[in-house]
């Protein structure tokens, strides 16, 4: 066993294995008003235990917790245990589970560690989880680590911004394109016009200008600092190995509202978990890390120099560079963003659909050379369409459905183009990520189950959430209507419910579900991976399964901090089952 | 017009301040106190023109801005644009109050109440009835229809051109036409004025202060340019302008 720097596991393996009962931690946390230096930037915000580098929870699975957080700030706080199983009452959501933490209070949860994995705590109150308020948790399993490793270390992402979050709302709700500063410009006209003409550059505009959308709107929010466990670039958070040891990183994505691909050059990355639930070793040269999973590397550096643990905004309009190396005070190289991408016509296909289009006027638009595969037309409103001169030569039609068809229901998700990690996007989608070196890239059809966390068998029922929103309002919804306006999803203890997620928007969503697992349908039947937290691409629909196992009334939203204070938020509440 | 009416036109503009004034305070304090996954009241103020007038004859100060609150559904709005001579009287002063409810993706419906105040003229007071919003291709119109004894409508076009992400040259168009005579103001009916800008400004932090430089040009057309021409008055007026936009 090579548990060599984890004595602490290595001792309750021992106890377990002498019989013991389950130990009983207790774990002190204060909620703080930290001023947080980026190097780039000073300012106000949240810290637990009085720092901006997060603290980290280490649990033993079986272990009964008791965790006292005292709120030192002038407002109430809350924290959410991101991911863990455990009894409503100590979920943390202020108005859900419980009322919140007063200013001055100490609040006392207790619960059982039933699982083992990486996860990750935050406020659940106001915009305190994008000021700060955020920590890591990892549990050491019974067992051990199925994949044994030299060292261990959390990266916990996030995207700091100089503008506190009800600053960040309030911005967005004034003007929605605010913090977008990678619009496309004249300068860039110019430029698309030299490349494929003036023509159609000019016919590209006037389409995303008569539906007033962006294609650039990638990003709500720019204009930050990435960190890693606390750290900008410049103040490099670096973790030590030998060379030839192998090293678990437990890649927390912690942002707000964005989206990081993650890779150390020079290295293969093995992922062995995805949100706190081991899967069979996949090797992948870099992943997408949605905003609030997790996701464990494993990753073997030989030499002995550093190396660079890079994540890049999705949007890449930011980046940030940790260091791996074999001691402190060496910098891994810094590299260049890669351009920014623009969505497509894909990512809008959800929107399009139900959308009224009468009066649009499309003459004269030339659409060659548009791939409009995987293009749901249903339920588009084409009366008053003037399409003379609308040449539709060389457009490519296969899998467009404009027969009220739904062709997605029901059916496995298909890879696209041959593109890794493409699956789980809209086919033709200008978000398909692709690997620095051109490698493989990580995407939910390549996760499967270590172990089955559940017997395989059919729902009982499917739910349809539609994510629903309106851009230039700064609107989110679920099924058009906000949480203040929505009645809870009502399920039934033991039952099985299918969720299906169609993406409305041109968005991704990362949607969590408090409480209980989702389990996506990636048509692996019992072999599915078991997350908490699963991002639906624009223009896509996915499917989830979960088992209902936990009473009581649990959160479900998007993660996006500005999506769910905007609506994007349900009450879920489970009947029945044990009290 | 005396001292004595100078008085009271400033005594009706600080009613009018803190009648607008109350409300937005009252739905500040509510910010502070969101729950979750209910979206905040939220507030804004932006000015599209703060700027200093350079003309032949005169020199002006000329501001016009929004302040808001309100949330989804809902929206307060204080609108108020005018001019001030250098040394002078304020020749422009109009202030409106409107509830603001979307009635598209795009765009909004208004009510409200408008009050044209301005100095050395009568004043005129109107129900606003209105649509502002996002036209396709990245227009920013409003168009309104103003009642009273002295009816017009007022329609504003403003485009964005991204000259870069932080450059950014902002042509822009206000029409105004009366649909009855008001000699007072010397104003006729169907007798039309236009005012046409073009303010190149630069984001210098964020979107919250803007410094621009531009030119701006007024014009009256048809009767209302006639009752101008013979009273000795111009009928059009260019002026370069320099300014700062705020957004906070």
């Amino acid at each position: 066993m090579k548990h060599t720097n984890f004595l602490r596991p290595l001792a309750v393996v021992l106890g377990l294995a002498l019989g013991l009962p389950a130990q009983a931690g207790t774990y002190d946390i204060t909620v703080d008003k930290v001023r947080i230096d980026t190097g780039t930037f000073k300012k106000n915000g949240i810290g637990y235990n009085g720092s901006q580098t997060p603290t980290i929870l280490h649990f033993q699975e079986g272990e009964d917790v008791v965790i006292r957080v005292k709120n030192n700030l002038r407002e109430s706080t809350s924290i959410h245990w991101h991911g863990l199983i455990l009894p409503f009452q100590q979920d943390g959501v202020p108005g859900i589970s419980f009322n919140g933490i007063k200013p001055g209070e100490t609040f006392t949860y207790r619960f059982p560690i039933e699982q083992a994995g990486t996860y990750w705590f935050h406020s659940h109150s106001g915009f305190q989880e994008p000021d700060g308020a955020y920590g890591a948790i990892v549990i050491a399993p019974k067992g051990g680590e199925a994949v044994p490793t030299n060292r261990d270390y959390v990266v916990q992402f996030t995207d700091k911004h100089p503008h506190s979050g009800s600053r960040i709302f309030r911005n967005l709700k004034a003007s929605a394109d605010y913090y977008n500063r990678a619009q496309r410009t004249a300068q860039d006209l110019i430029e698309d016009a030299g490349a494929e003409g003036l023509k159609a550059a000019l016919q590209d505009r006037k389409m995303w200008g008569a539906m007033r959308m962006m294609p650039t709107d990638i990003e709500d929010v720019q204009g930050f600092t990435p960190l890693i466990n606390g750290a900008s670039t410049q103040q490099n958070w670096t973790g030590i190995f030998k060379p030839g040891e192998k090293v678990r990183l437990r890649l927390i994505n912690s942002s707000a509202t964005t989206y990081f691909d993650v890779r150390v050059p020079g290295l293969k990355m093995t992922v062995v978990q995805a949100d706190g639930n081991d899967v069979k070793p996949v090797v992948v040269d870099e992943l997408r890390i949605a905003v609030a999973e997790t996701y464990d590397v494993i990753v073997q550096p030989r030499e002995a120099k550093a190396y660079s643990i890079i994540g890049e905004s999705a949007g890449r309009t930011a980046m940030v560079r940790g260091t791996l190396a074999p001691s402190e005070g060496m910098v891994g190289p810094y590299y260049k963003m890669r351009p920014q991408p623009l969505l497509t016509m894909a990512d809008m296909g959800g929107m399009m659909s139900g959308m009224d289009h009468s009066g649009m006027d499309m003459g004269g638009m030339d659409m060659s050379g548009m791939d409009m595969s995987g293009f749901d037309m249903s339920g588009m409103d084409h009366s008053g369409h003037d399409m003379s001169g609308f040449d539709m030569s060389g457009m490519d039609h296969s899998g467009m459905d404009m027969g009220g068809m739904d062709m997605s229901a029901g059916m496995p998700v298909v890879p696209s183009e041959g593109a890794p990690g493409a699956a789980f996007y809209a086919p033709g989608s200008g978000l398909i990520p692709t690997a620095a070196n051109g490698g493989k890239f990580l995407g939910y059809e390549d996760l499967t189950a270590r172990k089955p966390l559940y017997r395989d068998r059919p729902a009982t029922r499917e739910i349809e959430i539609r994510l629903t929103g309106n851009m230039e309002r700064y609107i989110w919804s679920i099924d058009g209507v906000k949480y203040e306006d929505a009645d809870p999803i009502r399920l039934k203890y033991g039952e099985r419910v299918r969720f299906k997620f169609v993406n409305e928007t041109m968005m991704a969503h990362p949607m969590h579900l408090h409480g209980m697992w989702s389990i996506i349908d990636t048509g692996k039947g019992a072999y599915d991976p078991v997350k908490h937290t699963v991002s639906v691409a624009p223009g896509t629909t996915l499917y989830t399964e979960t088992e209902v196992d936990a009473p009581g009334q649990w959160a479900f939203h998007c993660h996006l901090s500005y999506h769910m204070a905007g609506g994007m938020f349900r009450k879920v509440i489970v009947e029945g089952g044990p009290s | 017009m005396g001292a004595y009416s100078k008085e009271t036109n400033h005594m009706k503009k600080l009613l009018l301040g803190t009648a607008l004034g109350l409300p937005l305070a009252l739905t500040f304090t509510s910010v502070a106190m969101a729950e979750v996954g209910v979206s905040p009241t939220v507030w804004g103020v932006r000015t599209d023109k703060l700027e200093y007038r350079m003309g032949d004859e005169e020199n002006s100060f000329a501001w016009g801005f929004e302040a808001w609150t309100g949330n989804d559904e809902l929206r307060l709005v204080w609108k108020s644009e005018g001019a001030k001579i250098e040394g002078g009287d304020f020749e422009e002063m109009d202030n409106q109050i409107r509830l603001q409810k979307p009635i598209t993706d795009f765009f909004d419906g208004f009510i409200g109440i408008a009050a044209s105040t301005p100095d050395g003229a009568p004043e005129r007071y109107y129900g606003a009835f209105g649509v502002t919003g996002l036209a396709p291709q990245w227009f920013e119109v409003e168009a309104a229809l103003y009642v009273s004894e002295y009816p017009y409508i007022g329609a504003e076009v403003e485009y964005e051109g991204l000259l870069t992400n932080r450059l950014i040259l902002t042509p822009s168009l206000e029409v105004s036409l009366p649909l009855a005579d008001d000699p007072a103001r010397e104003i006729a009916a169907g007798g039309g004025s236009v005012e046409l800008g073009l303010r190149l400004s630069y984001d210098l932090i964020g979107r919250s202060v803007s410094p621009y430089v531009g030119v701006n040009y007024e014009r009256a057309f048809g009767g209302t340019a006639d009752i101008l021409r013979d009273h000795g008055h111009e009928v059009d007026e260019l002026t370069g302008v320099v300014g700062i936009n705020f957004m906070f």
